[in-house]
């Protein structure tokens, strides 16, 4: 077996009594004291997660731009230093081999961020490719990353509002962070990059704040309320990205791998789309469970906000539209849900 | 609030973590404390319908946490007299209360004899020890 991979916050996370699991060859905390607590907790305040298993790639040079225009889908030129982008690293037919945020660190140097379970693909992606004047660097094992979301997170923080995409450095407690306003959440919060051998005084500091500790269990339900795909879950080589409903993330003015595929679709329309499907009977639907009138499951949990099931589905496109019946198999039972507009949970307007 | 580790005397036990009250030729049974804490907080419970023949070692239904799904086992053969709407509507009472308010079934067992095969506390609790 695999030894698995820990994070610099491992000892905390055993410290804190958190449940511990394999996830993407690490070993991670999937609760501390329980899913929808902590889910409650960033839905009302604030709430910390280690993603410290997420990859990191540096991509720095003068043809840097070029590299990573020719390789993933949205459009590189419209980033500016200080900004940051989602982005989907496309295969030939348009399959998503991983998606990914973007940073441009300054003109001639990004930064990508990419999932656990990918991280290594994307940089052997990135490194095949690699251009004269480009240089390709894992610097995976140099940062931790901490995301602390919530409506209270910049409070408990003392950071200032900053527009969403962007990034910059800062102080947390005196610890130098890249201050990332980013999330996976759809809360307010920033995603804190920190040199791995300060990541044990940024969490205590977090902590110290009165954030509360999050498990990944919490982050896949607080996700999956506002409908952000999980790789692996909900998007993944083998489902083209605009059947996957992420065309807003694909520039097709551009040329990318996969892109002559992806126009196609778009002009004949997709045969299957993801959605977004609540639970009209009383049933929590889970991945992998067929829908009686086609389909699959791709994601499926309880709510925590709704109190409802909730998940994602591929459907044939007829039966796509907000309001559509799905019946979906719960080991050998049929239970109606219903398709809805993204994001399932929606905040109240607060005054 | 979770209710914290305990495994009442007056009851038997199935090693995959159900428990039993014998009250003359009726059961209630419900799963143990170790078992609601493997699963985290409950979110649903799926009883079988009142009347239904359930079969020891077999599943009778299930419960889900927001991450997993488990089986419930039956400890004793028997037809199911009443579930306990409680926990249909609220599955965190399981949670809160494992062997009073989060029992799951009540029935009327088929073969009592079964009950000579159960756990004794000592004997589940070496169970709990070797898991």
């Amino acid at each position: 077996m695999q030894t698995l991979r820990r994070t610099p916050l491992h000892d905390r996370h055993v410290a804190l009594g958190a449940r511990l699991v394999p996830f993407a060859g690490w070993e991670m905390p999937v609760q501390y004291e329980g899913v929808i607590q902590e889910h409650r907790a960033v839905r009302t305040d604030a709430g910390v997660f280690d993603v410290s298993h997420m990859g990191e790639i540096e991509v720095e040079g003068p043809t840097a731009r070029d590299l990573l225009q020719a390789v993933l889908s949205n459009d590189v030129d419209r980033l500016e230093p200080g900004g940051a982008q989602y982005t989907l690293l496309t295969n030939d037919d348009g399959g998503i081999v991983d998606d990914l945020i973007v940073y441009r660190l300054d003109e001639h140097r990004y930064l990508v961020v990419a999932n656990a379970s990918n991280s290594d693909a994307v940089r052997d992606w990135l490194k095949e490719r690699e251009l004269r004047g480009s240089d390709v660097r894992d610097v995976s094992d140099d940062y931790a990353l901490l995301a602390v979301q919530g409506p209270r997170a910049l409070a408990r923080l003392e950071l200032e509002p900053a527009q969403a995409f962007t990034w910059s450095m800062g102080q947390v407690d005196g610890v130098e962070v890249m201050i990332n306003r980013t999330g996976y959440t759809g809360e307010e919060g920033v995603e804190l990059a920190c040199m791995s051998d300060d990541a044990g005084r940024l969490w205590d500091s977090i902590l110290a704040r009165g954030v509360t500790p999050c498990g990944l269990g919490a982050r896949d339900t607080l996700r999956l309320e506002v409908c952000y795909p999980l790789h692996g879950n909900d998007i993944g080589p083998q489902w083209d990205a605009i059947s996957s409903g992420l065309a807003w993330a694909c520039a097709l003015d551009t040329e990318f791998t996969g892109v002559e595929r992806l126009r196609a679709i778009k002009e004949q329309g997709p045969e299957q789309k993801l959605v977004p499907f609540v639970m009209t009977e009383k049933a929590i639907p889970r991945q992998h469970m067929t829908i009686a009138n086609g389909g699959e499951v791709t994601s499926g949990s309880m709510s925590p906000m709704l109190d409802v099931g909730i998940g994602m589905a591929y459907v044939p496109a007829a039966n796509a539209k907000a309001g559509a019946e799905l019946v979906v198999d719960v080991r050998g039972r049929p239970k109606k849900a219903q398709v809805v507009k993204k994001p399932i949970y929606k905040k109240e307007p607060s005054e | 609030v979770t209710a914290s580790e305990s495994y009442p005397d007056d009851l038997l036990y199935h090693p995959e973590h159900d428990w039993a009250r014998i009250e003359g030729d009726e059961a209630v049974l419900g799963v143990t404390w170790f078992a609601q804490d493997a699963l985290g907080e409950l979110v649903h419970y799926e009883p079988p319908a009142v009347g239904a023949t359930i079969s020891k070692d077999a599943s009778y239904g299930e419960v889900e946490s927001v991450k997993a799904v488990s089986d419930l086992i039956s400890p004793l053969s028997g037809e199911v007299l009443e579930v306990n709407q409680q926990v249909v509507d609220a599955p965190e009472t399981v949670n809160e209360d494992p062997y009073g308010d989060g029992w799951l079934i009540r029935v009327r067992m088929t073969s009592p004899e079964e009950r000579e095969q159960l756990l004794s506390l000592d004997a589940y609790k070496q169970v709990l020890a070797d898991a």
